[in-house]
């Protein structure tokens, strides 16, 4: 699998606005295993995810994929096999951790803090590498990417729509310029519009400043034509990993294990 | 008429320190999702440190820098002593730890400095100002009201503009998220414990005065008190500590100027009781109801 070029300079409309953001990194899963006893959850799955590329992590319901991307957060934890952020292994990295060093993941359901504003959400989102004034531009520089957000800026969060808590998630999370952001089903009960909103920003940020991505999905169409690869889960096992444009076209494949 | 007057005013200046010391329950309510029983047990201990500082020093205003302080240690040494033990399970093993913390203390307390009440001043005159002939209120009292108001807006003030507030409420409302964005959330429980245990402290330190004594359960009544206030305004909820705080201030005053002492406490419960039954998430519960 070859890594897409990537070019560093953040360009406008991506939101970033600081200088100096972090190029992609590379995550690898090694063996990973997951839960104890008769049947584990995920088992001995290996995926390379090379910098500055959109892996589409594909499967089921049940398949281990919200598994898989808690265990990248260590929200979940492993039973045997690595996770190597960048060369370096995470064993014993805490979440918060490993999310001040550049892995980000938007969880499944959008998680906006119900109770907190727009702008608090994407404050909090911030201020472990901003603060200040550098803050207030990062949080500007989401809301040039998400228009509709704009003029929320006060709304609490339960207010929002589904749409919105996307967009709110999606731009909290890549607000500190995380090098990898893990994307649990971002599509989920989304309007096509939004889902295609949402996919055109990943493939911007992946474009423009080079993030790499593994993107949860279970709407195989719209997340295979961001992708660079994906990978099929079946039942916590990997079944498949091929360039997305394999997977596209592959009608036995897609078939027996995207059933369509 | 004239009592009626003065009987609102003391009201207002004794419920704006169970307000500081709800708002203090409230907080680690907020933090770790905990009814911390062994607040008032705590914040005695922050008092006595106050009690022995001023005596060395003569100076009360150190004393009350010191309650902060050590109020604020007593907060770090519990949350990271045992309550961060607790199993989350059951909010009864939270409240047990409690409770078993307020026994330490009040032993520790009792055979450090015994059982009797010592008198404690007040910085500023007890007596009432008298205005057109109306007793209003003390001098003390009016410390105790600019005091109170004072920490209540800081706290606001902490909470809405500061990152560290908004780390805090974060924290609160979405550990798991707030971990997944960076933020420290068990060093947030523990910040949150603390700046609790130094405001419950403060309100300690402010009724001892007003009461017969500094003793090792001068503060029950006070947690008693407060705790009904925070039912009544809803555990969630800061501004409902500060309104709740002050009806039940009232309510005892009024109480025991018309009907006696001896009846206010009962007056409390009652309201506790009334307010259970009719709102159990208390009169400022906002999205949900508590769970212990």
């Amino acid at each position: 699998m070859s890594a897409q070029p990537q070019s560093a300079s953040p360009a406008a409309g991506t939101g970033s606005t600081a200088t100096g953001a972090r190029a992609g990194g590379t995550l690898e899963l090694d063996g990973l295993t997951v839960g104890y006893g008769g049947a584990p959850v995920l088992r001995d799955v290996s995926i390379r995810v090379p910098a500055g590329a959109i892996v589409a992590l594909l499967g089921a319901n049940g398949a281990g994929k919200t598994t898989l991307l808690r265990t990248v957060s260590a929200l979940v934890p492993v039973a045997s096999g690595r996770i190597v952020f960048d060369g370096v292994d995470l064993a014993g990295v805490r979440v918060e951790d490993r999310a001040r060093a550049g892995l980000a993941q938007v969880p499944e359901g959008r998680s906006v803090v119900a109770e907190l504003t727009v702008d608090e959400n994407l404050r909090l989102g911030g201020l472990q590498r901003f603060r200040g004034r550098r803050l207030a531009s990062a949080v500007d520089g989401v809301y040039d990417l998400f228009e509709p957000l704009a003029r929320r800026r006060r709304a609490a969060g339960h207010q929002l729509s589904g749409g919105e808590r996307q967009m709110l998630a999606l731009g909290r999370a890549i607000i500190a310029e995380p090098r990898v952001l893990l994307l649990d089903e971002p599509s989920l009960g989304l309007a096509p519009r939004v889902v295609a909103q949402i996919m055109a920003v990943l493939r911007a940020l992946r474009d423009e400043r080079g993030l790499t991505v593994l993107l949860a999905e279970q709407n195989v169409t719209s997340a295979l034509a961001v992708a660079d690869h994906g990978v099929v889960l079946n039942l916590g096992e990997v079944v498949a990993d091929r360039p997305a444009e394999d997977l596209r076209t592959d009608s036995a494949l897609r078939h027996a294990y995207l059933g369509f | 008429m004239d009592r009626l007057l003065f009987l609102l005013a003391t009201g207002l200046a004794r419920g704006a320190i169970f307000a500081l010391f709800a708002l203090s329950l409230v907080l680690i309510w907020r933090a770790a999702r905990v009814v911390n029983f062994a607040q008032g047990a705590m914040a005695v201990v922050a008092t006595y440190v106050a009690f022995a500082v001023t005596g060395l020093t003569g100076s009360y205003w150190i004393g009350l820098a010191s309650a902060l302080v050590a109020g604020g240690l007593m907060g770090l040494i519990v949350e990271r002593g045992v309550m961060r033990f607790a199993s989350h399970a059951s909010p009864l093993s939270g409240v047990i730890i409690a409770i078993g913390v307020v026994m330490v203390l009040q032993s520790l307390l009792g055979i450090a400095f015994g059982p009797n009440a010592r008198p404690m001043e007040a910085p500023f005159p007890e007596t009432p100002i008298v205005l057109g002939g109306v007793p209003v209120l003390s001098p003390y009292d009016l410390f105790v009201l600019v005091v109170a108001i004072g920490l209540m807006g800081l706290l606001a003030l902490i909470f809405t503009r500061t990152s560290l507030g908004l780390q805090l409420r974060a924290s609160a409302f979405a550990p798991e998220v707030s971990r997944l964005l960076g933020v420290r959330v068990a060093r947030m429980v523990t910040a949150g414990w603390v700046l609790a245990s130094a405001v419950g402290a403060l309100a300690a330190l402010l009724l001892v005065p007003t009461e017969l004594g500094l003793n090792p359960h001068s503060a029950d009544m006070l947690f008693v008190s407060a705790f009904t206030v925070a039912v009544v305004g809803g555990l969630d909820s800061p501004p409902g500590a500060l309104v709740g705080g002050l009806v039940v201030g009232v309510l005892i005053s009024l109480v025991t100027g018309y009907l006696g002492a001896t009846v206010a406490p009962i007056a409390v419960l009652g309201l506790l009781v009334a307010v259970l039954l009719v709102r159990p998430g208390g009169l400022f519960a906002a999205t949900e109801a508590r769970t212990a």
